[in-house]
């Protein structure tokens, strides 16, 4: 069975007509070649795959594509605007919170989140709160860095 | 320093990919009219294969095709090889038994590939897999070393009797038997050493794309070296020449280790995209890692240390069984004598060692280079009983250390298990750590812990390891089966732009910005104007890849040694440009000029005059102004470090928490500061892993218990603290960088140093002995008598 889904996709009207069983992550990557999204896991561990459904963070994987209809979905490709980087995505760079860069797209969407709901988190709340996302390559010490930091230049900015 | 140039944090040239999500991993790939594998996977560890049933699958709508192993062998495709020989001490040669990509006859563990199904999408395909009926006669099987070296246990193989792929020694043993005759005393231990598995974040994937016009394949692929991977699966399995075959390692996901084997998936897609004449595309579902890249570390080990009675180390005795899963992976062979037997001297003046492996068959995952390969297996045996020696003879472990560390007026030192360390400076990094831990203020931590109701604990481990892998002849010589010196091609442009070709491969290291560096430092151009280039048969000379930190101390070196090229060629073009003797030429920040004169050329112009060759000695020079060199190295390099560990123990729960970590690691030369530490992070982190949370876990029937990362416990941002770096700097002496490498050294020096915590924290306790992973079960039972 196959189903229409229209969302917004980075500020885009979009649709896409699916199978019903296709995973969110499925069509942002395969239909609409968002390849940013990362699968890095099958049981909704790893948080590679975090995206924003209407403002909240999200495991792609773990949302069938039928649930998107009429959402507003921002991937790590819409962070950016008008070729200025996003201050969370500076903070990554300047802080060197990536290595391999496959969990980094998650990473910072999931800081977004986090940073929304609290914009000032201390370094515990950001361990905490990355409790669904999982690096193996930067022992987390400077991707809490760049979050601190990237949380901070938000607020002044 | 140059700005950009060697020794420069220089933030990451790769990142801007990474963090707009346009990186380019295999899976993010796709290529016109692709087909998606899915593979068939044993689900029992032995058993012969009686029928594969492929009916139903092909009579699915949108099945291209199913093959089996019959339809390869059949086809002639060679067996997966092993990188590597090993030989026994009798003499004997390893047992090397057959790995065909798909099992044909037998199933040797659960996930042995049997069967492959191609389909126009990844769901069809998924669901065609599951309409392949295998009949399967099952048999026993052995899932562990200890059932694997049972009397009348089953066999993996037949010609392996016993289950023992070979039995190694090295060292002096009459030497070593001697040292402990006249000892005053000895301290033994056994260990585990915790069987793991990788996880990089980015799961494996291949796509196989012929081009029947050309006759041509290419193969792209997750992996850390794609010549290695051309050379393998061309020359063995597919038998398909070099100039036909094009191995692609694009953005890769990690690789710890686990992306340096030849894997059969990449043989399959390759193969089949022949077959059904269209790009085949295969990608891992989590599950399917764990049951399909190689695993790492599972040895058991018994060693005795024999000491005079003032501490002073006289020999070491060990004796080693090492799990090799079901077949021989890449380097499995070399993991667990070559890359660990050798490192058992570790910093310390040990006269006599003799070390004794028997490497074993067992129906379980192929086992293979993790993050250290046979190092950290080394130094956690090492510093875990020396931590014992000083606990037995009432002196204090660091104490102990210094008084038998190797001193740097002994380098080069020759170890009794065949290394020569060219240079280092044990205790330099011990007191730089102790500082940087604030140690002489533990007590006083211990205190606060305390009064929280919290058993904090401190240890200390001091490691050392052999990277930058190797000079080819003395690995030809140790059982290496192919060269492993390094090429990097400078290639300037004519407006003055550097393209560097090299076969180094970066999965997370940042070679695109420290390889960079090197061309700043070397030839002044603009850091915006050097792109590095990696991971492509198709664009690079050579290579053989990179694991065993040796990117900067091999890959590194052949660059620098091709910059030396193109500085030579550049000054004699300037020379002929300034009318001047080649003798006279300075080059330095990009200019090139007539030393004593205000005459000079910029490089940029030297390149153009290079390929506008109007004015230009081309009598005596060829036009362009690109050069490679291949490195081969004289010897490994040695880095060496102390890291030391604080934990807290809930003593009602048995919880471990790690809340200080301090590493002072000696890396030689170091190009990019910020870009060690994040390695130094990384690696800690992976040895906390090991020490605290991580085990691979197979039932007595060869069931893999922990298949999914639901099971297996990585470790998380808040199972870590803040690390504390610092690094004390000997220049490596025989390569032209000084540099040593660091990106394993981080799991290699940890794990020991985070459990000799628990156990001083448990110090009340009569605790001996603790196994990884020191889970809160482990140490709550230990604490209560049942270690
Ligand atoms: S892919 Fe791992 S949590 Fe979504
Ligand atoms: S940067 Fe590699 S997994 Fe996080």
């Amino acid at each position: 069975m196959s189903i229409n889904v229209s969302f917004t996709l980075n500020g885009e009207a979009v649709s896409a007509h699916v199978a019903s069983r296709t995973l969110l992550v499925e069509m942002i990557r395969e239909r609409f070649g968002r390849t940013g999204t990362h699968v890095g896991c099958d049981t909704s561990q790893c948080g590679a795959c975090v995206i924003h459904v209407d403002g909240r963070s999200v495991k792609s994987c773990t949302m069938l594509a039928a649930q998107a209809d009429g959402t507003e979905i921002v991937t790590i490709e819409g962070v950016a605007k008008n070729g200025q980087l996003h201050p969370m995505q500076e903070a990554f760079r300047e802080h060197h919170g990536l290595q391999c860069g496959f969990c980094t797209p998650g990473m910072i969407m999931s800081a977004l989140d986090l940073v929304k709901q609290n914009p000032d988190p201390s370094e515990k709340e950001i361990r905490e709160w990355l409790e669904g996302n999982l690096c193996r390559c930067t022992g987390y010490h400077n991707i809490v860095r760049a979050i601190k930091a990237g949380a901070d230049s938000m607020r002044v900015g | 320093m140059t700005e950009n140039g060697f020794g420069a944090a220089v933030r990451r040239k790769e990142d801007h990919r990474f963090i707009t999500g346009l990186g380019q991993f295999v899976d993010d790939i796709n290529r016109p009219h692709q087909l998606y594998a899915q593979i068939i996977r044993s689900p029992i560890a032995h058993g012969k294969i009686n029928k594969v049933d492929v009916d139903a699958a092909i009579a699915m709508s949108g099945v291209v095709a199913v093959f089996t192993g019959a339809d390869m062998a059949a086809d002639g495709v060679g067996g997966i090889p092993c990188g590597w020989g090993i030989t026994s001490k009798d003499g004997s040669p390893m047992v090397e038994p057959g790995h065909p990509p798909l099992a044909a006859e037998c199933v040797r563990y659960v996930g042995d590939q049997v069967a492959v199904v191609l389909a126009e999408t990844r769901a069809i395909a998924r669901d065609a897999a599951e309409l392949v009926d295998v009949d399967y006669a099952e048999l026993p099987s052995v899932a562990n070393l200890e059932s694997a070296s049972a009397d009348g246990a089953p066999l993996v193989w037949d010609d392996a009797k016993g289950n023992i792929c070979f039995d190694w020694e090295i060292g002096d043993k009459s030497a070593t038997d001697a040292a402990f005759a006249g000892a005053d005393q000895v301290v033994t231990i056994d260990i585990v050493n915790n069987r793991l598995i990788a996880n990089a974040i980015e799961p494996r994937a291949a796509i196989g794309d012929y081009d029947a016009g050309k006759d041509e394949y290419t193969l792209y692929t997750t992996s850390q070296n794609p010549h290695v991977i051309r050379m393998l699966m061309g020359a063995f399995v597919l038998s398909i020449p070099e100039h036909k075959l094009r191995v692609i390692a694009p953005d890769v996901g990690g690789g710890f280790g686990s992306k340096i084997c030849h894997y059969a998936e990449e043989a399959i897609v390759t193969w089949a995209s022949r077959k059904v004449n269209r790009p085949v595309k295969w990608t891992a579902d989590r599950s399917e890692s764990f049951i399909s890249d190689a695993h790492g570390r599972d040895h058991v080990s018994h060693a005795e240390l024999a000491m005079s009675k003032d501490g002073d180390f006289l020999g070491l005795r060990v004796s080693t069984r090492a799990n090799l899963g079901a077949y021989l992976s890449t380097f499995g062979p070399a993991v667990p004598t070559i890359l660990y037997a050798t490192l058992l001297a570790g910093s310390y003046k040990t006269p006599a060692i003799h070390a004794e492996v028997k490497a074993m068959f067992t129906h379980t995952v192929p086992v293979d280079s993790y993050r250290g390969a046979g190092r950290p297996e080394a130094s956690y045996l090492l510093e875990r009983l020396v931590d014992k020696a000083a606990k037995q003879t009432g002196i204090d472990p660091i104490e102990l250390r210094r008084r038998n560390f190797i001193q740097p007026e002994d380098f080069p030192y020759q170890t009794p298990v065949a290394l020569e360390y060219d240079t280092g400076d044990y205790d330099a990094a011990v007191v730089k750590a102790i500082e940087l831990a604030d140690y002489a203020n533990f007590d006083q931590r211990r205190e606060e812990s305390a009064a929280r109701g919290k058993l904090r604990g401190v240890g200390i481990s001091t490691y050392i390891e052999a990277c930058g892998i190797a000079p080819s002849n003395v690995a030809g010589a140790l059982g290496a089966r192919a060269g492993l010196y390094e090429v990097g091609t400078v290639r300037v442009n004519p407006t003055g732009s550097v393209t560097v070709l090299t076969g180094s491969h970066s999965h997370g290291q940042g070679h695109e910005t420290t390889f960079a560096q090197l061309v700043v430092e070397a030839l002044g151009v603009d850091f915006d104007n050097v792109d590095i280039v990696h991971g492509d048969t198709g664009k690079v000379p050579f290579g053989m890849g990179t694991y065993g930190s040796r990117s900067a101390a091999v890959g590194g070196v052949a660059l620098m040694n091709a910059l030396e090229k193109i500085r030579t060629k550049a000054k004699k073009i300037a020379a002929h440009l300034l009318e001047a003797s080649e003798d006279d030429i300075e080059f330095k920040d990009g200019q090139l000029s007539v030393a004593g004169t205000d005459r000079s050329v910029a490089f940029g112009d030297v390149a153009m005059a290079a390929y506008v060759p109007h004015n230009y000695p081309l009598e005596t020079l060829e036009p362009g102004l690109e050069e490679t060199a291949f490195y081969d190295p004289k010897n490994f390099t040695f880095p060496a470090g102390c890291h030391i560990c604080e934990v807290e123990v809930d003593p009602d729960t048995g919880v471990v928490q790690v809340v200080r970590f301090t590493a002072g690691d000696d890396f030689g030369r170091i190009i990019n500061p910020m870009i060690v530490d994040g390695q130094v992070h990384g690696g800690v982190t992976q040895g906390i892993g090991q020490a605290l949370y991580e085990q691979c876990v197979y039932d007595d029937s060869g069931q893999l218990l922990t298949g999914s990362m639901m099971d297996y416990c990585l470790p998380k941002a808040d199972n870590v603290p803040n690390f504390a770096v610092t690094t004390n700097v000997t220049p490596c002496t025989h390569n032209v960088l000084g540099v040593k490498g660091c990106g394993e050294a981080g799991a290699i020096g940890s794990p020991s140093a985070v459990i000799n915590a628990v156990l001083n924290a448990l110090s009340d306790y009569n605790v001996d002995d603790l196994q990884m992973p020191a889970t809160s079960e482990r140490v709550w039972q230990a604490m209560q008598g049942n270690g």
